[in-house]
């Protein structure tokens, strides 16, 4: 079984963001990246798919130079090899576009299952893994609480508003996981060590067969007008309870109007 | 003035509080179109569609929709704006929702804008205002190539009504191919409990570890009801088995922005956060003053919650009765 994994690098969970003024585009230069923390979930469900049924987990990630450190990482953990879609032009690509270049990085390699975290901190958007499989025109098994596959075909436990739902289908298929599927590993020191003969491939726009004018900044589909910081909350009133907290937070709540 | 789509969110055939939301934000950019995709459509559906603005109601009612995730939404509006070229389609921003926007995005050719808290016209630019960062900045955004694709916030809008007399168009899809691939073989239903909705409350009462034990949960849902409030939960607690995954707060749970919330014993890490930060009030229980949801608190008590939240559950009953 030939297993993808697609991941990105964000900027630290923890770390203030911000737009830059000059391009409305995230500032991910003033905070260290990490690996979109949903990601290293799709990554330990890859390597423990893999572990089951054998096979090859291949990570694939498109950012700047830097995200080189993601992919490594999910090397570490266990991957066999890495793409990495690295291009200037690339920059500043909306949802649309990533979808593209992720879709292009998938097709014709002979993967059974892509899987992909169900969000990025970042962006937030939680379309990526849809718009890929629309792109692919792949079986969509996404928001997954648990994978399960056997004889070329995939079921999953989708969480849905009110519970989870079970959604089949054969495989090829996109997957995308939540944090309740599995606890992820940490990479040991040999598998840090082992990570740095693994072979990670480095890909333009153009080698995936791209035309440049349809992904990057300038060919985005929608665009920021404006923005601006709103003004940080003014501290609220903290008190110790001292018996009569409960009275108190009534107190609070009739000011307010709530009861 | 051009159709503007709207996706219909219903639960067991009703149609959620987030739709008339939806419609209320449509009005201002033409006139809303309904899109229902689902096996029938009741009459008081109908109503209330109609009642929030809806001048047409689309029913996709082929009994094959319900039977695949996602793809069938996002093919069911693709074709519709092939066919009426609507100013912009809004979509709830539920899982489900932003996955068939993102879908529909690629099949129309369209931008796509996700979480908007409010949508207008500037001239004939349709404009999206989100709240990111935790609520920290504030951006105006554009679609800049094909319809405009939003999904929108529950909670965002305040529902207005405007009654017309919905006219219902019924809609033949054909599902492609691929929309088939994936099929819905079985729902577990969570129990429900009689609470609002977690993501419609305009009162949301949480616990997180500090609660304990399930039982514990006993005195959250105590309080909650004397509010006419919805039950949340951190990760810590859904994890341990406490209280239902489907009551989680935060980024891999339900993003909420109601009125009020009150947060009980979770110390506020970011990924809880996430998803209650932009409450307009915040009230926070923890015993610890060290932990960083104070951060956020209009209103906070340093306390064990065992002893603050039962006398504030107390004493709002007193003064309520
Ligand atoms: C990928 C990922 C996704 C995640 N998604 C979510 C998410 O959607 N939602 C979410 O909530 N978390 C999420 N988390 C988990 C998050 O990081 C925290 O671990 C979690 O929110 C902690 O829950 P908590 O605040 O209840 O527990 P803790 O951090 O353990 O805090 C418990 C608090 O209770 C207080 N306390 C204890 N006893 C009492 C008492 N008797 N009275 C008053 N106070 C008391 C303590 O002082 C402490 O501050 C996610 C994590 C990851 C990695
Ligand atoms: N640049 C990227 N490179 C690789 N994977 C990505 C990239 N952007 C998004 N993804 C994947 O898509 C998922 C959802 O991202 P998003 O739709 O941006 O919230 C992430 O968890 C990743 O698995």
């Amino acid at each position: 079984m030939k297993v993808a994994v697609c991941v990105k690098q964000v900027p630290d969970t923890w770390a203030e963001k911000r737009l830059r003024e000059a391009d409305a585009r995230l500032d991910r230069e003033s905070a260290d990246g990490v690996m979109n923390e949903l990601d290293e979930y799709a990554v330990e469900e890859a390597l423990q798919l893999i572990e089951a049924n054998g096979g090859e987990v291949v990570v694939i990630s498109m950012g700047p130079e830097r995200a080189s450190e993601t992919v490594r990482k999910a090397l570490s953990m266990g991957a066999d090899a890495g793409i990495h879609v690295v291009d200037d032009t690339l920059g500043g690509s909306d949802a649309v576009a990533t979808s593209a270049v992720i879709a292009k990085a998938i097709e014709g390699r002979g993967f059974d299952l892509v899987i992909f975290g169900s969000e990025s901190t970042d962006a937030r958007m939680s379309v990526v893994p849809a718009m890929v499989a629309e792109r692919l025109g792949w079986a969509q098994l996404t928001f997954a609480q648990k994978v399960e596959i056997s004889g070329g075909e995939v079921s999953i436990e989708r969480v849905t508003e009110n519970g989870f739902a079970t959604v089949t289908a054969a495989t090829p298929a996109v997957v995308s996981v939540v944090e309740k599927i599995n606890e992820p590993r940490y990479p040991s020191f040999k598998g840090i060590m082992a990570a740095k003969k693994k072979p990670v491939e480095s890909l333009t726009a153009a080698e995936l067969g791209l035309d440049a004018a349809t992904v990057g900044a300038a060919a985005a589909w929608s665009a920021v007008n404006d923005f601006a910081a709103r003004p940080p909350k003014a501290a609220g009133t903290v008190v110790t309870d001292e018996g009569d907290g409960g009275v108190k937070v009534a107190e609070f709540l009739a000011t307010q109007k709530f009861i | 003035m051009g159709e503007v789509l709207v996706l219909v969110d219903e639960v067991d055939g009703t149609v959620k509080k987030s739709t008339t939301e939806l419609l209320t934000a449509a009005r201002r950019l033409g006139n809303p179109s309904a899109v229902w995709v689902g096996p029938g459509i009741s009459d008081a559906a109908m109503a209330t569609l109609g009642e929030f603005g809806a001048t047409k109601v689309y029913v996709a009612g082929d009994a094959d929709v319900a039977k695949h995730p996602v793809a069938p939404a996002a093919e069911v509006l693709a074709q519709l704006v092939a066919q009426v070229s609507p100013v912009a389609v809004l979509v709830p921003s539920t899982a489900d929702g932003k996955e068939a926007a993102g879908r529909l995005a690629i099949r129309a050719g369209a931008g796509i804008i996700t979480d908007a808290v409010d949508v207008t016209l500037d001239g004939d630019r349709v404009v999206a205002t989100q709240s990111v960062f935790g609520g920290s900045t504030i951006v105006h955004s554009t679609v800049t190539h094909g319809v405009p694709v939003i999904t929108v916030r529950g909670n965002a809008i305040a529902p207005e009504a405007a009654p017309v007399t919905a006219t219902r168009e019924d809609v033949s899809v054909s599902l492609s191919e691929a929309a088939r691939k994936a099929t819905i073989t079985g729902h577990t239903a969570a129990v429900k409990g009689g609470r609002p909705e977690l993501t419609e409350a305009q009162v949301v009462v949480s616990g997180g570890r500090g609660v304990g034990s399930a039982e514990g949960f006993s005195v959250i849902e105590a309080l909650a009801d004397t509010l006419g409030a919805a039950v949340g939960a951190s990760r810590a607690a859904t994890d341990a088995g406490w209280y239902p995954h489907q009551y989680q707060v935060g980024q891999t749970g339900k993003t909420v922005s109601p009125q009020l919330y009150i947060a009980n014993g979770i110390s506020g890490a970011i990924q809880h956060r996430a998803g209650m930060q932009t409450s307009k009030t915040i009230v926070v229980v923890n015993k610890d003053a060290e932990a960083p949801i104070f951060e956020l608190a209009d209103y906070g008590v340093v306390g064990d919650l065992f002893s603050v939240v039962p006398q504030l559950t107390q004493e709002i009953a007193k003064r309520s009765s």
